[in-house]
């Protein structure tokens, strides 16, 4: 049982930080621009097809391709930013809640038209560490070392950098910041990029572990907004914790039950952290 | 406030375009298709003392759905494929009938996307707009069962293959045959080999999706296997669509089986396969459904080997003539090397049991058409009752009492392992049962 839980637990928990990372983008949004973003995992399954299509096509090994994935997905936040988001994005919530699913639709139905609904892989030789009863897989542990740094570099970015500094100043008084000349156009952009960023990154990632098609996105987006509200909203590296939770959790709860309960506790525990602290368990405000 | 709305509508109607795009049905293959001939092709000119009366060509029209997307599409284009190469072999003669009509047939097929309820729309559009005469089941139970009770409702003969689940043949259903041998029979072979293999091992693991086909093989084969005195000590499914696994395997290493069973369709069953791999799970026998008897099982490598997996049929079948004499039964149709030289010669690469399945829903169905001598209903109906046939593809007959009609009751399973050659590449043989077996099977794995 210990060796079992042990096990569990560290695949759920190097899990748990691709998921965080994932969750991260959503929750930046969310807490700049006061978006949410239901092309969140549409775009993170963008991620995974550009792994798939740079790693069959051209041969370029996923960790490679990363820093392609990431530069593309900034310049495709942007444009989802400026063509679908912008026009909205002080007009109620529900409206930019309907621009980004539009966006999503968009997403899946080109990508079902283009490369349809079967199973794809990137087929990466696969190395492991055994460590007692614990199994750890090179994939996982390099994801989760990647996942680490991209939140190091997001946290620098935030409170190091004169555009991070931007975002945070948009995201604590848009109408104040625009007073003092930051460019909320500039600034907003910036955060729905690199929103967009994380979750390809995050979906480049999981394409290394897991098959997928184009409608994949829909689970990991689900669990996305479990993760920002364990973490707490507009929160990113809340967001990191959150989905180290979340981890902990789907290793933990199938050790004493049958995995159908993963969904189930957790969207109670969803439910119940609303009611309780709907800012979320690490949530400031 | 009226912009933004004007913005979100044009978004929303290129969303709805976008995805109309992609929902629209494949047309039929038109490929195989041969011109229909209004008159039969111009004899020899010879003097003939009286005219003879032109043979009437008919144009027999059969509809089924292929998953060219999806999570089905890998088996289901086997099956497709089957059924193109019998169109083609029949309609180079055609099927004379009593009257002296010539029948010829053509397909009227679509896309289902593996979704039910596409194919419930389908094939009630195949019915009504595309006036099928006969049917052909998608690929697999869910889609089947779905299928069924269109073809039920609107009075017409469906064929199933790829599909084995027991429970569609037990709703009273009279105008549906079953080709495949039912799930309740799937994986109790495995249960035999492994005993044949290892008295002492006791201990058996299963994991297997939570759909309708592998709900009814586990929950036959684990009563079975309790039966022959097994214990079970793990039993879980998990959802259509898992793509992690690891908390299962987690679960299956706690639980130090001597033997793992299991798995459900093609894209679930090889990664799982492919992940108990990467965690070196130490079990001596592993047997899945579905999977390994496909090529491309071949494609996840090392992962691969040593696995075992039911079959409805492998090209090292040993159906003959003979067989089909000693066993009392009627020959009919191709022998099973004319059928793989035939098979690899049009798609250039060996059937696998799915092909042969689709190839046979369209033979039994000629077949039923001839033992009948016409295209009615109740007719070829009656014939497929009265049919116990050996093919290429095995020994088929039909359950005919009210509880089960249309249940394949003589078709039997082989049981293929994943095994290397002399050059060290992957090959699948037969290693169950004992009469049929290639090779003999590898145990314990060793990993």
């Amino acid at each position: 049982m210990t060796e079992q839980l042990l096990a569990s637990l560290t695949d759920g928990l190097l899990l748990g930080f691709v998921y965080g990372l994932a969750s991260m983008g959503l929750s930046l949004i969310w807490g700049v621009m006061r978006v949410i973003n239901l092309a969140h995992g549409a775009t993170m399954v963008l991620g995974m097809f550009a792994t798939y299509l740079l790693f069959s096509a051209f041969g370029i090994h996923p960790y490679v391709a990363l820093p392609i994935i990431v530069v593309l997905s900034l310049l495709f936040g942007f444009l989802v930013y400026a063509t679908a988001v912008h026009r909205v994005i002080n007009a109620p919530y529900l409206s930019t809640l309907l621009a980004t699913f539009a966006v999503n639709m968009m997403i899946i139905g080109i990508g079902t038209a283009v490369f349809t609904t079967t199973p794809r892989n990137v087929d990466i030789p696969v190395g492991r560490i055994q460590a007692g009863p614990v199994t750890l897989l090179s994939t996982r542990l390099v994801a989760t070392l990647i996942a680490v740094i991209v939140t190091a570099g997001l946290y620098l970015l935030l409170y190091r950098t004169r555009p991070g500094k931007a975002i945070r100043a948009v995201a604590n008084n848009r109408a104040a910041a625009r007073l003092m000349g930051i460019s909320a156009f500039r600034t907003l952009a910036l955060s729905f990029g690199l929103g967009t960023m994380l979750a390809a990154a995050a979906g480049a990632l999981i394409a290394t572990f897991f098959p997928f098609t184009i409608l994949s996105g829909a689970g990991y987006q689900t669990k996305g907004f479990v993760i920002c509200v364990l973490g707490g909203l507009g929160n990113p590296t809340g967001a990191l914790i959150g989905g180290l939770i979340l981890g902990a959790l789907e290793g933990i709860i199938p050790v004493f039950m049958a995995v159908n309960w993963v969904p189930v506790i957790e969207f109670v525990l969803f439910v119940l952290i609303l009611l309780v602290k709907p800012s979320g368990l690490l949530g400031a405000r | 406030m009226t912009r933004a709305f004007r913005v979100i509508l044009v978004l929303s109607m290129l969303a709805a375009l976008a995805l109309s795009g992609c929902a629209k049905a494949t047309p039929a293959p038109t490929a195989t298709q041969p011109p229909k001939p209004t008159s039969p092709p111009t004899a020899q000119p010879t003097v003939a003392p009286t005219p003879k009366p032109t043979p009437v060509t008919k144009t027999v029209v059969i509809g089924f759905t292929s998953s060219k997307t999806g999570s089905q599409e890998v088996p289901s284009t086997g099956q497709t494929r089957g059924l193109e190469l019998w169109l083609e072999q029949v309609n180079a003669k055609g099927v004379t009938l009593p009257d002296g009509t010539i029948v010829k047939f053509e397909f009227k097929t679509y896309d289902d996307e593996s979704n039910k309820e596409r194919v419930q729309q389908l094939y009630t559009k195949l019915i009504n707009d595309d006036k099928t005469n006969f049917l052909i089941s998608p690929y697999s139970s869910g889609l089947t069962d779905a299928a069924a009770v269109i073809a039920e409702q609107y009075g017409q003969i469906m064929i199933t293959t790829g599909a084995a689940s027991d429970a569609t043949y037990k709703k009273g259903y009279q105008l549906v045959f079953q080709l495949y041998t039912p799930a309740s029979r799937y994986l109790t072979g495995a249960v035999d080999l492994l005993a044949k293999l290892d008295p002492t091992a006791k201990k058996i693991a299963i994991v297997h999706e939570n759909d309708k086909f592998s709900t009814d093989v586990v929950n036959a084969a684990k009563a079975y296997a309790e039966s022959k005195g097994y214990e079970i000590v793990l039993f879980e499914g998990y959802d259509s669509g898992t793509t992690d696994f690891a908390p299962f395997i987690n679960k299956i290493i706690g639980a130090a089986p001597d033997a793992i069973m299991g798995g459900g369709h093609f894209a679930d069953g090889s990664t799982f396969a492919k992940q108990m791999y990467e965690k070196q799970v130490k079990a001596k026998f592993i047997a899945l459904l579905v999977a390994p008897p496909e090529l491309k099982f071949a494609d996840i490598g090392e992962a691969a080997f040593g696995i075992i997996g039911p079959s409805q049929w492998e090209p090292q079948a040993a159906y003959s003539e003979a067989s089909a004499k000693a066993a009392g039964v009627q020959w009919y149709g191709p022998s099973v090397a004319d059928f793989v030289s035939a098979y690899k010669a049009k798609y250039g690469e060996d059937p696998a049991y799915h092909a042969a399945g689709g190839y046979a829903a369209g033979l039994i169905l000629q077949k039923a058409i001839e033992d009948a001598g016409s295209l009615d209903t109740a007719k070829v109906k009656a014939a497929l009752d009265a049919m116990d046939v050996l093919t290429c593809y095995g020994r088929v007959k039909f359950n005919t009492s009210a509880e089960a009609h249309g249940l394949q009751v003589a078709h039997e399973m082989v049981y293929i392992q994943w095994q290397k050659d002399a050059s060290g590449k992957l090959v699948k043989q037969v290693v169950w049962p004992a009469e049929g077996k290639s090779a003999d099977a590898i145990y314990p794995l060793s990993r």
